[in-house]
């Protein structure tokens, strides 16, 4: 069992040519249009990227229920918050760079610290957003959401995950933030993987390092445990979709059981899941971790694997950042 | 019809008294709009102080959360609690936090301090009562200085967009502000045609006067297919003579000594409104 896929009801072969590519956003939008249909509680709102963001399937079923703010983020927050306090789930849609980037003071005091039911749906976030350049990748976004009270931060690896994030996140009446890309990429998880808010899925078993990945970076991970695992090193990798609540139980026995760990996401190294991983493992079970992540630098257009490879967050860094793991395991 | 003056007048000597023993806050604003709370919540609103969740209820938004003394003060002349709860504002583990939080206390329909958001919150809620026809309403109340927040020109152009005739938004136009006079920090003038241009119904009302503040309100339910604006010119400090005007009370609360001379002035004002 040891380096292969665990039964995580993963497509048979995740890298197969026919595995199909899509972004993790149209998984929102699907996951909306159906919560539309059975909830008529369920509003969505957008600063004028309904297409972008998915959230056009909702609106051409639910006018009564689709509102259009125009490129206002902030009033978008504030909306939505008045919108949940008369009793309505309220999802919000922009691009990450602009909705939590702009309106983090909205999302902090008119709908965390009054405890609404306001989702934050942000699409576009990080380097793979690609040629728009390094205003448009945001990469605090995590940090930032993850810092407030009441609030849940999911970040989904592919379409399907997307989907259910979104379901879960609609079942929580607190509000929660849910970061998906528009990169077209794998999906390689099926209607059948489990997803459960605080519960990190792990896709491969093993002794020697064990990587834990969120978004993107979770099939980079895949890629590079098979080229670990052709030079005799043996990673597990841990699906951490949800950064928000955190699971502390995976970390402290991966930390146990490899000793050696990586953290690999689309986002500055400070504040993300790798600071998120540190701060379990400093309280709970120190362990040597290896962050991959943006270097505390601004990106720049570039298509998304150019960019992956010149910031070092593809999964031949990841590899690096394996064997690095290793090899402070051994020296200790 | 000296009930309301002296609803306003009983306000505004809990303003002053909360004020002196939390040793923080802000007077100013909330003594100054004591009429336009007393006509909303003597007058105005469709509202149940012993059933604050009716969902037939109209709702009050403060924006500028900062003069929330005042609304604390006229939610408990209503009955939404008991008025000996005002003396805890500001203090540890009370109900009355020095910027109001929903849930903390009955009647507070949101959470607010940064400014701006308010707005936004109303119209949101507003759009839930057009689109599911309810015919309860929502009043949003401002600072003037909040105007200076870019996001209410945000909320103010979809408050447009959707035709919200059902809310009303307050501004509290007594041209002060922390660094000094409106004018001189960022000038709104003209403020009127600002509104207008962006599809709203204004009406200007000399904002410590009840009855033109109950007419003016009247003048804004009245009229269809638009949200209305209501400016109110008010007096910063009003009824306490050291204060009004001035712009160093924003944010400074009175000490003991200034608190009882503010409370004589207040009370003999209280003798001459039940001599009349």
């Amino acid at each position: 069992m040891e380096g292969n896929p665990t039964s995580a009801n993963l497509v048979p072969d995740v890298f197969a040519a026919a595995v199909p590519k899509k972004a993790s956003r149209d998984g929102f939008g699907k996951a909306l249009a159906e919560l539309g249909e059975k909830d008529q509680n369920v509003w969505a709102l957008t600063a004028d990227v309904s297409e972008s963001t998915r959230t056009h399937w909702f609106a051409e079923k639910f006018p009564g229920r689709f509102v259009q703010v125009g490129v206002a983020e902030q009033n978008l927050a504030g909306v939505a918050a008045g919108i949940a306090a008369c009793g309505k789930k309220a999802f919000i849609s922009a691009f990450a760079a602009f909705s939590p980037g702009r309106n983090f003071d909205q999302i902090r005091v008119s709908v965390c610290y009054s405890n609404l039911n306001v989702k934050i749906h942000a699409s576009h976030a990080g380097l793979s957003v690609g040629p728009d350049g390094a205003s448009h990748q945001i990469l605090e976004d995590i940090a930032m959401m993850r810092a407030l009270p009441n609030m849940t931060v999911l970040v989904p690896c592919d379409l399907e995950q997307a989907k259910k994030a979104t379901i879960a996140a609609a079942a929580l009446k607190t509000p929660a933030y849910i970061r998906t890309s528009r990169e077209n990429t794998p999906v390689f998880t099926t209607p059948q993987t489990p997803f459960e808010i605080g519960k990190a899925n792990v896709y491969r078993d093993a002794k020697d390092v064990a990587i834990f990945a969120c978004g993107l970076q979770v099939f980079e991970a895949l890629k590079a445990a098979e080229e670990l695992k052709k030079k005799g090193i043996e990673a597990a990798v841990i699906d951490m979709h949800s950064i928000k609540p955190i699971d502390r139980e995976t970390i402290v026995r991966y930390a146990k059981q490899c000793k050696a760990l990586v953290s690999a996401e689309d986002h500055q190294v400070n504040g993300g899941l790798g600071s998120a991983i540190a701060e379990v493992l400093c309280e709970l079970h120190p362990a040597p971790l290896v962050r991959v992540g943006v270097k505390d630098s601004f990106g720049e257009s570039g298509n998304c694997a150019e960019l992956y490879r010149k910031y070092g967050i593809d999964a031949a860094a990841i590899a690096k950042a394996a064997e690095e793991a290793v090899k402070l395991k051994s020296s200790e | 019809m000296k009930r309301l003056p002296l609803a306003a007048n009983s306000i505004r000597q809990s303003v002053i008294r909360m004020l002196v023993e939390a040793k923080s806050g802000h007077p100013a604003g909330s003594l100054g709009m004591a009429e336009v709370f007393t006509a909303l919540y003597f007058g105005v609103l469709r509202h149940d102080p012993t059933n604050p969740s009716w969902k037939e209820r109209d709702r009050v938004v403060l924006s500028n959360g900062h003069i929330c003394p005042v609304l604390y003060a006229a939610l408990a002349e209503a009955g939404y609690f008991p008025k000996e709860h005002l003396l805890t504002l500001r203090k540890l583990g009370s109900p009355l936090q020095g910027h109001p939080h929903v849930g903390s206390l009955p009647g507070i329909e949101n959470s607010s301090g940064p400014l701006g958001q308010g707005i936004s919150q109303a119209v949101g809620m507003a759009l839930v009562g057009k689109r599911e026809n309810q015919d309860w309403r929502v009043y949003a109340l401002l600072g003037d200085g909040e105007l200076d927040e870019g996001q209410v020109w945000e909320a103010c152009l979809l408050a447009s967009k959707y035709s919200l005739d059902n809310l009303v938004a307050i501004i509290d136009r007594n041209n002060i502000q922390i660094d000094g006079t409106s004018d001189d920090v960022l000038p709104l003038e003209p403020l009127s045609e600002k509104f207008s241009s962006f599809g709203w119904n204004v009406v200007v009302v000399d904002g410590n006067n009840i009855n033109a503040v109950l007419h003016a309100f009247s003048m804004a339910q009245s009229c269809a297919d638009k949200p209305s604006v209501i400016i109110a010119n008010t007096i910063s400090g009003k009824g306490v003579s050291f204060m009004e005007k001035k712009f160093g009370w924003h944010g400074k609360s009175p000490n003991k000594e200034e608190g009882e001379l503010a409370l004589k002035e207040l009370a003999e004002e209280r003798k001459k409104l039940e001599a009349m």
